[in-house]
């Protein structure tokens, strides 16, 4: 194995600062990603991240790599097509909860099921913050939001229980509060070949009164910490996955090892597409209009 | 008096016949005698049942629609006897299975000849045979009646069944014989005299050519949702995937589509997606960013009739107003309407070149008719060595330059591109307006003097892409009585209504417009002011072109001829009109007697199950509907006999009344 020279967090800052609200749990996802970046030695140059829209798609611009801030609920299509088109990439997808488990959840659950080796972190603050404080799709059952006076009524979205039924092989949870555990977990996910998910707790301290920092500080536990706890147990995780209420795990829920879409890809065989020289050889062009004689 | 060097082949049959590849079969024979094809399908959005007419012209002479003609009918089944037999002109002739079908003497035309064969006698030696062989004992005794050779049918029939072994070739060859054996016996050749060159040249789609351009443009990324008709695309581009290096993805929907697409482009491939115009609506949004991040994408819209579901199967150029009305906002892109099925291949291979050069999405409108049909296009049409012209793209940064500015402010509006693992060029491609470096200026920075910079900047590339696009050109007299303005796919058939009116005695001359996007308004504008007359001719209900090009250069065609029934123009259709403008007659939109008659068919199939068929048909006074009738006489398929009356408004086409002779209701049921 290569020797990894890891990189200052200093090599990743950007010359715009985040505009966020003071406090808000992005910061602490940003800085987190920064550690992992510089932990795995992984060049500006080669690292992706593709955005969607809302305050944490806000992200690439104040990180100092390749992004695209790309469009609501479209960052994992984007992220996909630009992993395919150079796998030598890392491609890294941050979002909100709305951008990821809302208007964009198909292409969630869809780049899940292809494994695609992406790392998506969404920064799940359980409300629509730049549209200031309307109910978003992981907005807890009967709390109240500018769109729910009365108090929510839909049952939220539990995006590790819908990533593990869809194909995810690295499925995380990580707490904006607890920055070293999320870097760690940050790193692992894009270390880890294959489709990734962090779902980290973002506190909004605007818009979501109810799951704040000290909500989570109260409940939540490190599923590292119990001895038998078996990442490779899917059965185990899902169990895990819908614990909620007293206690509320973090950590690694599953991991496994599969061929990425990319591994089975066979016009991937020669290196990436990005690379490959453009147009057809004559032969190959005369085999291809024979078909038409 | 038949033309002797060109023949018009019609098959009729429901879907799950085979007739697509006896089509083929008869396509690459006549293909490979060195005769010119062009072919349509009018085919519906079933598996099974249905019905599917497929028309073959092969002429010796290089034809540009599937023309105006039927000369010869292969009918599969009763339905196709029943309503096409009576389109076969004199000296022509109608093949079927006479064991299984009836071809009555008052459907037939004067100087026509049925064909019956007995397909179970005839193929009694190969034992139990599956009934779609009755296609090729069919097709046998066609290429007697038209003086094919027997030989080339059978070396494409060893091609086409090759990989499945040599005994399905022998009994395929065998049957054929069997067919042509009994036609030789039995009946004297039509009299057509062909000169077989046998020049190879390829017989090929237009979804095909764009396939192929692409690849041949270093296209290397394809993304789609199956969708009628551009799917063709998707499957040519999977079967050939691996072997030209191109990743080909079927997505979750069009909203992936565009926007893996476009990543892929960002990243630094070339990259192509194609829908038709439902899965077009979805991309608008996508198709925005890549104007805004300024990302190079393909993006092709073929079109099928609209709106909503619409007809799935049926051609139409209505989706122009869309395809000019994607994504909020203004942004620089290309629209390009290849023309020809050779058109198509170059217009695949310049979508890629101006949306890399001028980093953009390019859309390519098409429609099914161009898509989907075949045609023979000439032997070195398509060259392998198309120029590939990517633009500035920097290889690295130093950091002495300070930081990268991937949206300079240039004189062009072109700024060099850095595709990400370059080394120091890292930016943020922003959907949010941005400055030079990319740095937003929505929020933090809202700057109105830098975002007017910005978006002079990009707009301004327009400019140059404007001066690459080749001028359009007037066809034929400069001094004629009439000229005809269409856009895209209808440059053959239109070519064709030319020829067909300076027959008749009108001196016309076409302009075809492929580029709408920027819009050549000088050029098109210097055309037409010269023109004594114009009339546009589209596919569609409210005229849509001529309303774009009313806006683009202030110039108002005289006379609209449209068309929106799903099924393509052909070249008689534009000249009548012509003929009818010519004469102050306004176009009248009642419906016809063979409109009824298919009408009746639809009711038949609705209501009647199958069971009746139309007779005599004429129009009466519709007392008490406030419009004239067309009174459908029906009669039972087998019996011959009148069962009941159907009156059809000849202004609404509504079907007003049904009404069964009695002693036939309980058979064919009283449903109104």
């Amino acid at each position: 194995m290569a020797t990894v020279i890891e990189l200052p967090i200093a090599t990743y800052e950007s010359v715009v600062e985040p505009d966020w609200c003071p406090g808000c749990g992005d910061f602490g996802v940003l800085r987190a990603l920064e550690i992992a970046a510089g932990k795995l030695g992984i060049r500006p140059k080669d690292l992706v991240v593709v955005s969607g829209i809302g305050c944490s798609s806000n992200l690439p611009g104040f990180i100092h790599t390749y992004g695209v801030h790309s469009l609501h609920g479209r960052a994992v299509a984007v992220a996909t097509g630009a992993k395919l088109a150079n796998h030598d990439l890392k491609v890294v997808i941050t979002g909100g909860d709305g951008d990821g488990y809302g208007i964009g959840i198909g292409h969630f659950i869809h780049a899940m099921r292809r494994n695609l080796d992406l790392t998506y972190i969404v920064m799940n603050n359980q409300i629509y913050g730049l549209t200031t404080g309307q109910a978003s799709p992981t907005t807890m059952k009967e709390v109240r939001t500018k769109s729910t006076p009365l108090g929510n009524v839909e049952l939220p979205i539990n995006p590790i229980a819908l990533a593990l039924v869809s194909g995810a092989t690295y499925i995380s949870r990580g707490f904006s509060g607890e920055n070293k555990h999320l870097a760690d977990l940050i790193a692992g996910a894009i270390a880890h070949k294959g489709f990734s998910l962090v779902d980290v707790f973002s506190p909004c301290v605007t818009y979501n009164k109810v799951n704040t920092y000290d909500y989570f500080r109260k409940r939540i536990y490190k599923l590292e910490a119990d001895a038998d706890y078996d990442v490779t147990n899917m059965e185990l995780a899902l169990e895990r996955a819908f614990e909620w209420g007293e206690h509320i795990p973090l950590g690694v829920f599953y991991r496994d090892e599969q061929p990425t879409y990319e591994d089975r890809e066979a016009a991937l065989r020669n290196g990436p597409l990005a690379h490959q020289p453009l147009g057809l050889s004559k032969e190959t062009f005369d085999e291809l209009m024979e078909e038409f004689m | 008096m038949i033309n002797r060097r060109e023949v018009t082949v019609g098959i009729g049959g429901a879907a799950g016949d085979g007739l697509d590849k006896t089509g083929d079969t008869i396509a690459k024979t006549c293909g490979r005698l060195g005769l010119y094809l062009c072919a349509y399908n009018s085919y519906q959005s079933i598996i099974r049942g249905g019905h599917i007419w497929l028309r073959v012209r092969v002429s010796e002479q290089k034809v540009y629609s599937h023309g105006d003609h039927l000369n010869l009918l292969i009918a599969l089944n009763q339905d196709s006897i029943e309503r096409h037999a009576r389109e076969v002109g004199p000296g022509g002739a109608i093949i079927y299975n006479s064991d299984k079908l009836k071809c009555d003497p008052v459907l037939i035309g004067d100087n026509v000849l049925p064909v019956p064969l007995p397909v179970a006698e005839l193929t009694k030696p190969f034992g139990r045979l599956p009934p779609i062989m009755q296609n090729t004992v069919a097709m046998g005794a066609m290429l007697y009646l038209l003086g094919l050779e027997f030989e080339m049918a059978a070396e494409v029939l060893a091609d086409t069944f090759k990989h499945k072994g040599e005994a399905v070739v022998e009994q395929n060859v065998k049957v054929a014989r069997a067919g042509y054996d009994y036609a030789q016996d039995k009946l004297v050749p039509l009299g057509y005299e062909w000169n077989f060159t046998r020049t190879r040249r390829p017989f090929i789609t237009g979804n095909e050519a764009f396939a192929l351009g692409a690849v041949a443009a270093g296209c290397k990324f394809y993304s789609a949702y199956p969708m009628t008709p551009a799917s063709s695309i998707l499957h040519w581009m999977a079967a050939h995937g691996a072997k030209c290096g191109v990743v080909v993805k079927q997505c979750e929907d069009e909203l992936a589509v565009a926007n893996i697409a476009i990543g892929a482009g960002y990243a630094g491939v070339r990259a192509m997606c194609a829908t038709s115009g439902g899965g077009f609506a979805l991309m608008t949004e996508a198709i925005g960013m890549a104007g805004m991040i300024e990302a190079p994408v393909v993006i092709i819209e073929v079109q099928r009739g609209g709106p909503s579901t619409g007809i799935p199967t049926k051609t139409e150029q209505a989706d122009l107003n869309q395809v000019f009305g994607a994504s909020q906002g203004d942004y620089p892109r290309v629209i390009i309407a290849p023309t020809d099925t050779t058109d198509c291949y170059y217009s695949a291979v310049e979508a890629h070149n101006l949306a890399e050069k001028y980093q953009l999405p390019v859309t390519i409108i098409s429609d099914l008719l161009l898509s989907e049909h075949p045609e023979t296009i000439e032997a070195d049409a398509l060259r392998h060595d198309v120029p590939i012209e990517r633009g500035e793209i920097i290889s690295d940064w130093p950091e002495e330059k300070g930081q990268f500015k991937r949206y300079a402010f240039t004189r062009s509006g072109i700024s060099p591109r850095a595709l990400p693992g370059t080394e120091g060029a890292m930016y943020v491609a922003g959907t949010d307006d941005h400055d030079e470096e990319g740095v937003l200026i929505s929020d933090v920075f809202t700057n109105s003097a830098m975002r007017r910079k910005v978006q002079e900047k990009r707009m301004r590339k327009l400019d140059a892409v404007l001066k690459e696009l080749t001028p359009p050109q007037l066809e034929g007299p400069p001094d004629a009585e009439v000229t005809l303005v269409g856009w895209g796919s209808t440059k053959g058939v239109i070519r064709e209504a030319v020829a067909l009116l300076a027959e008749q005695g009108i001196r016309v001359n076409h302009l075809q417009i492929k580029y709408l996007y920027p819009f050549q308004a000088k050029e098109v504008s210097e055309i037409l002011r010269q023109a004594k007359r114009t009339i546009c001719v589209e596919c569609n209900y409210t005229g849509q072109f001529a309303r774009h090009l009313r806006a683009e250069t202030g110039f108002s065609v005289g006379d609209l001829i449209l068309k929106y029934d799903g099924e393509p123009f052909e070249p008689h259709h534009i000249a009548e009109q012509v003929q009818a403008i010519l004469a102050g007659k306004p176009r009248s939109t009642d419906v016809t007697l063979e409109e009824a008659r298919e009408m009746a068919y639809h009711y038949i199939r609705v209501h009647l199950a199958d069971k009746v068929r139309p007779a005599k048909i004429e129009q009466v006074d519709g007392d008490g509907y406030g419009e004239p009738l067309w009174l459908v006489e029906m009669v039972g398929r087998d019996s011959g006999e009148k069962c009941g009356e159907l009156r059809i408004g000849v202004e609404t086409g509504s079907s007003y009344s049904w009404e069964p002779v009695k002693i036939f209701s309980a058979e064919v049921g009283s449903a109104s």
